[in-house]
């Protein structure tokens, strides 16, 4: 079974969790281009990489950030919004 | 026999490859060797090279469940499909090789209302375009496939169907195998173990690809790598919308032939057809996040085969023969992604996601004119990747997210 840990609950199965997408800094709607706003709306970092991704644990509905590889599926790190990882 | 008449060779294997080429192919899927097939022998380009980096067909044409149809949900959607299951319908006597072509009919079982609703909008936009689809009662469909348990052991009854009766499915090697067969014969070469690690541009220009056997000049580079699109993209610094998620599928052991339809559920999350061999050829949606593995999971089957029992209760003692996974490159829209790029000279053919395998032949007719005019078939006009930045989208989802 594939487990994940949540920063706030501790090792789960994976099925407990939801993928929220790349994490990606939101340009200002309000000052930025059409062309860049698109950007952030559709545009990815498609390759294969290691990424920094919004996760959700969907039975206490905690979300968080991981940092994955997506070639092999290793999750590498997993805390809070706002503090950083290298640390357990 | 095969000693003293020995089968030919589908296409010759150049041991060399030239210093320069009119146009260079990046992928040899179906979508990239039709491509090329189409430029050979309808716009008289015959220099070519098809760069694979593995074997031909490795990619998502031979790891498909092989649905053709046309039942889409836009128009563009509708009138692109359509082409290509009427390009279909001759391709076997086209290439001079039976792919297997069978029409099965496709049904997409309704289990609640909002599906019916989408369905019946569907039917309704299928019909306006000349494409043979209708919303159908649950008679219907008892007529069809007896063998459906209409009740799904009355848990989520079937309500109605989208009955689209030339839903067909064809053998996918033979359609890679068959465009390479006639590109090859008319002087297009096919590289395998050939990997595209650079574009080469200059002053906003191809100039020439750069591979693991070495550099190749060229003035019109095609990408069709599907899943492979945005490692591919980024050479050249050109972003796309493209998320690569797996797409899981399995055959059961061969049975004896009960199943002619194409049966679709998206309320299940399922799909499942009958080949020619026997063997159940199953598929369900797309894992649920970003991966580049096309590695299997346990949790695929178990979730398949707990659905397909709802349908079939009688398969409880079917083996799963075989499980495989492929790359789907997702778009938005769920519509692909064709045509020109910021790149002049580069031309691309993605955002295949899990429907790809039905527009083969269209997409190398429609990319062969457009290499070779420079100007988009107005065909895949819609499909441009600006579409994006123009926030002129083509919502296709209602039809292609398990619908294949
Ligand atoms: C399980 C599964 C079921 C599906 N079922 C259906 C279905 O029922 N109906 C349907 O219509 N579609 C279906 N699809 C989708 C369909 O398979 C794909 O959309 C389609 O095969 C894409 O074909 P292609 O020729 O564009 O790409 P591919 O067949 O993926 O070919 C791309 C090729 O490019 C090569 N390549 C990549 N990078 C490089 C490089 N740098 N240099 C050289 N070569 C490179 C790869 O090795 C590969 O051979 C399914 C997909 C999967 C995975």
């Amino acid at each position: 079974m594939k487990v994940m840990r949540c920063p706030v609950n501790g090792w789960r199965p994976i099925q407990e969790f939801s993928y929220g997408g790349a994490f990606r800094p939101m340009p200002q709607p309000g000052e930025c281009s059409n062309r860049q706003w698109a950007d952030y709306v559709f545009h990815r970092s498609g390759a294969a990489a290691v990424k920094k991704e919004w996760w959700c644990h969907l039975a206490s509905g905690v979300w968080f950030i991981a940092e994955r590889n997506t070639s092999t599926d290793e999750i590498l790190e997993t805390y809070l919004h706002g503090e950083d990882g290298h640390h357990e | 026999m095969s000693r003293r008449y020995p089968e030919p060779r589908m296409f010759r294997c150049p041991d060399r490859l030239k210093p320069h080429y009119d146009a260079v192919i990046i992928g040899a899927g179906g979508h990239g060797l039709a491509a090329a097939y189409y430029l050979a022998r309808d716009h008289g380009i015959r220099d070519v090279a098809v760069l694979e980096k593995s074997y031909l067909g490795a990619g998502g044409t031979g790891r498909n469940t092989a649905i053709i149809r046309s039942n889409y949900l836009t128009a563009e959607g509708v009138r692109f499909y359509d082409e290509s299951l009427r390009l279909f319908r001759d391709l076997s006597a086209d290439l001079d090789l039976n792919l297997f072509y069978s029409r099965r009919g496709h049904f997409t079982l309704a289990h609640s209302d909002a599906t019916l609703r989408t369905m019946r909008w569907r039917a309704e936009v299928n019909k306006h375009l000349g494409v043979d689809s209708e919303l159908v009662g649950p008679e219907v469909i008892r007529r069809e496939c007896p063998q459906l348990d209409l009740s799904c052991g009355g848990h989520t009854p079937v309500l109605g169907a989208l009955y689209h009766p030339p839903g067909a499915i064809a053998r996918h090697d033979a359609v890679a195998w068959g465009y390479g067969r006639g590109a090859s014969q008319r002087g297009v070469e096919i590289h395998q173990q050939t990997e595209v690690t650079g574009i080469r541009v200059q002053g906003g220009r191809v100039a020439g690809v750069e591979t693991n056997r070495g550099f190749v000049e060229t003035g019109k580079v095609l990408s069709a790598v599907a899943g492979y699109t945005p490692a591919v993209m980024e050479m050249v610094d050109v972003r796309t919308p493209l998320e690569v998620h797996p797409l899981q599928a399995c055959v059961s052991e061969p049975l004896k032939p009960w199943l002619d339809t194409i049966i679709v559920s998206a309320n299940l999350h399922l799909y499942v057809s009958q080949s020619s061999r026997g063997e159940l050829v199953m598929g369900a949606a797309l894992d649920p996040y970003e991966l580049h593995s096309t590695r299997s999971t346990l949790d695929f089957v178990e979730g398949l085969a707990g659905h397909l029992l709802e349908l079939f209760p009688f398969l409880g003692e079917v083996r799963v023969l075989r499980q495989w996974a492929g790359l789907a490159d997702m778009t938005p829209d769920f519509s692909p992604i064709m045509g020109k790029t910021p790149v002049e000279g580069l031309y691309l053919d993605a955002g295949w996601g899990t429907w790809g395998f039905k527009a083969t032949p269209v997409c190398g007719k429609t990319m062969a004119h457009t290499l070779a005019n420079d100007r988009p078939h107005p065909l895949i006009e819609p499909f441009r990747l600006s579409r994006f930045e123009e926030f002129d989208l083509v919502g296709e989802k209602g039809a292609a997210s398990v619908g294949h």
